[in-house]
């Protein structure tokens, strides 16, 4: 289906500065994954968008982990779809930026040792 | 402005895949103080997480098989450039840490006490182990962890971006680092530096790499003042998934599937074509990786691809039940991407995979700079021209241990002061991009290689490479350097691998236009035949901020 779009909504900010929702709209490709889409948000509208991971599609790294309406997935196995989606940053883990969170277990943080 | 994190250590290891986890294992067991970073998450973010393929060691337990046979198949292989001694080492070594992983019970596949073998291209006996199913990477990466969390003196630390070696006095000092949680610069002091960052195939548009993978451990030893070598030699993975999408599976799944099963590599007439290239597969899986890339390429140019661009890959010949007996869940995981084999074929194409290019160093990893080390896929010149299948992980737990223990035993040459005004210099001073997209121009750098850099060159694709590279290197560069915005940064990120991506990318090219001939993963379309005179290697280093390329004899085994 040409034209049609996944419009998502992303939280932005840090702790300091909760900038809510931002809504992009990205062309819809049948078979894409949730990651394609925030991907394709920073090479084409804004390279400030954090988002983390490593392995891209292999569901290796577990490092893409975040809120979609409300349910936790990681968005490298999760499909786009052409409708809305609103992504967040897990709830339980210290906020970095946008969905971006500290997911490092406790021991290899730099701010865990001395 | 937020001061300096600083830390101090024996030894500090860059990059926790097989090669950085080994290696601080060894060093540690061997009573040396380590610090063990990542850009990602501890054991998660290398290739070796990812690698679902097979190990290659001369175990001899599905036959009578010798470490010696395993180096002269590697030698073929390498089409006449391996670095002998490093080859050698990774052969004769291999056994040893494969048996050692099986005691910290990583799980290889097995019937009984005998470890399953499997027979894989380009090797002369039943000879890669692997673990089920496709979890051979998984596998090895969860072991590790579970050994480094019960040794004393590995510390960990997860989000940490290695920007440079800092030299001083001609001697690596330390690592200037970026926590990327907290936006800080860090200075990190030691007495050795071991590079275990892995390889540069993110550089390419269709990669089996992950985000890791742009090749910043090449650029970090080129300004350190160490040597690359072999940079022409990227290895093209012949049959990466094409279509249909998948999701939640690596594109390199395939070649297991292959090894259990054999299948059939198939044209869009829905013909073996292999054979047209020389090699007779007949269901089983004989063709060696830069032959395959080369037909399907082939094929592809005479108009017979599939519809993607690529080949066909079929099981339909094979049962429901022999699949799963071989493949159990990752059958129902194909179904859920809407695959079922028995009925579908799949399409596959050539995809970036490896690099045989690296840091130069010794049979105990050292580079030509004191404290300078390197393991693992980094490390250049033990697979030639062409890389043997399965002796990627061999040679991160090899050369992991390797590096390990000439760290340890590295004498002390402490210079805090020196890391420390590195990382401090990074502080400060505005990140206003303008529109720049840092993120899109790594895109177009992946695109620009793909198309001309890629398995087949010629020298009008090469030079045209170049010329844009050059002139994205100014672009970047009149920016000024990359100061970061806080915590994760993203696009401050984009720009550190942006510059690695742009120099490991120089020097891949200018090796490539130099080399006027064709051999093993490297192959010029204006230059197609293998000429005796090229048998040597080319060296990249940086002199006066500019690529040096030099050529020098193989480095042959002495004469023992």
């Amino acid at each position: 289906m040409s034209g049609a779009v996944a419009r998502l909504r992303v939280k932005r900010g840090t702790p300091e500065n909760d900038q809510g929702h931002q809504t992009f709209e990205v062309p819809f490709e049948e078979g894409q994954s949730l990651l394609d889409g925030l991907r394709r948000i920073r090479a084409e509208q804004d390279p400030s968008l954090a988002i983390r991971f490593a392995c891209i599609n292999a569901n290796a790294c577990k490092e893409c982990i975040v809120k979609l309406d409300g349910k936790t997935v990681y968005a490298c196995t999760t499909r786009l779809i052409a409708g809305e989606m609103t992504v967040d940053p897990l709830p339980n883990k210290p906020l970095i930026r946008d969905l971006v969170t500290d997911i490092a277990p406790r021991g290899d943080r730099i701010q865990d040792q001395a | 402005m937020a001061e300096v994190l600083e830390r101090e250590a024996d030894v500090v290891i860059v990059g926790s895949g097989g090669a950085g986890m080994y290696a601080a294992l060894v060093a540690a067991r061997a009573g040396a103080d380590v610090l063990l970073l990542d850009r990602s998450l501890i054991g998660r973010g290398g290739a070796t997480v990812m690698a679902q393929m097979t190990v290659a060691a001369a175990i001899g337990h599905a036959e009578l098989d010798d470490w010696r046979d395993h180096y002269a198949d590697t030698l073929a292989a390498g089409r006449g450039l391996n670095n002998e001694p490093l080859a050698r080492l990774l052969c004769a070594d291999a056994p040893e840490r494969i048996l050692e992983m099986a005691e910290w019970n990583v799980g290889w596949a097995s019937e009984g006490n005998a470890i399953t073998q499997a027979m894989a291209p380009g090797h002369s006996a039943r000879r890669c182990v692997y673990v089920d199913y496709l979890d051979t990477g998984p596998a090895v990466s969860r072991t590790l962890r579970a050994q480094l969390s019960r040794t004393e003196g590995v510390t960990r630390l997860a989000d940490l971006v290695a920007r440079e070696v800092v030299v001083a006095d001609g001697r690596a000092v330390g690592i200037h680092g970026h926590h990327l949680s907290s936006g800080r610069e860090v200075a990190i002091t030691a007495d050795a530096v071991v590079l275990a960052t892995g390889g540069l195939t993110r550089l390419y548009a269709r990669n089996s790499a992950s985000a890791n993978m742009g090749g910043d451990g090449f650029a970090l030893a080129l300004r350190a003042g160490a040597e690359l070598v072999d940079m022409e030699f990227v290895q093209f993975f012949p049959i990466g998934h094409l279509a249909p999408r998948m999701i939640g599976m690596d594109p390199i799944m395939w070649d297991p599937f292959r090894y259990k099963l054999g299948g059939r590599l198939l044209n869009a007439e829905g013909e073996e074509f292999t054979e047209r290239y020389g090699v007779t597969e007949d269901g089983s899986y004989k063709i060696t990786r830069d032959l395959a890339t080369y037909a399907i390429y082939k094929e592809v140019e005479a108009g017979r691809g599939s519809p993607h661009g690529g080949a066909w890959l079929s099981f339909e010949h094979i049962s429901e039940s022999d699949l799963r007996a071989a493949f159990g869940p990752v059958i129902d995981r194909l179904a859920a991407n809407g695959i079922d084999l028995t009925k579908t074929r799949i399409e596959v194409s050539p995809i970036a995979h490896y690099h045989m290019g690296g840091m130069v160093v010794d049979e105990a990893m050292r580079s030509r700079v004191p404290g300078l080390l390197a393991a693992g896929e980094l490390v250049g010149g033990a697979g030639g021209a062409n890389r043997l299948s399965g002796n990627a992980i061999s040679e991160a737990l090899v050369f992991g241990a390797r590096a390990g223990q000439t760290a340890a035993a590295m004498s002390t040459a402490r210079n805090s002061a020196a890391v420390r005004a590195a990382a401090e210099a990074a502080i400060g001073g505005a990140g206003d991009l303008g529109d720049y997209n840092p993120a899109a121009r790594i895109l177009e750098l992946q695109g620009l290689l793909n198309r001309d850099v890629g398995p087949f060159r010629d020298a009008d694709a090469l030079a045209r490479a170049l010329a844009r590279i050059e002139a994205m290197t100014a672009e970047a560069a009149a920016l000024g350097p990359p100061i970061a915005q806080g915590a994760f940064d993203a696009a401050f990120l984009d720009r550190l691998d942006l510059a690695n991506m742009l120099l490991t990318a120089e020097a891949i090219t200018r090796a490539a236009l130099a080399r006027d001939e064709s051999r093993g993963a490297h192959q010029r379309e204006d230059y197609p035949e293998m000429d005796d005179a090229w048998g040597e290697n080319q060296y990249s280093s940086l002199s006066e901020g500019r690529l040096a390329l030099e050529r020098r004899p193989v480095v042959r085994e002495d004469a023992a």
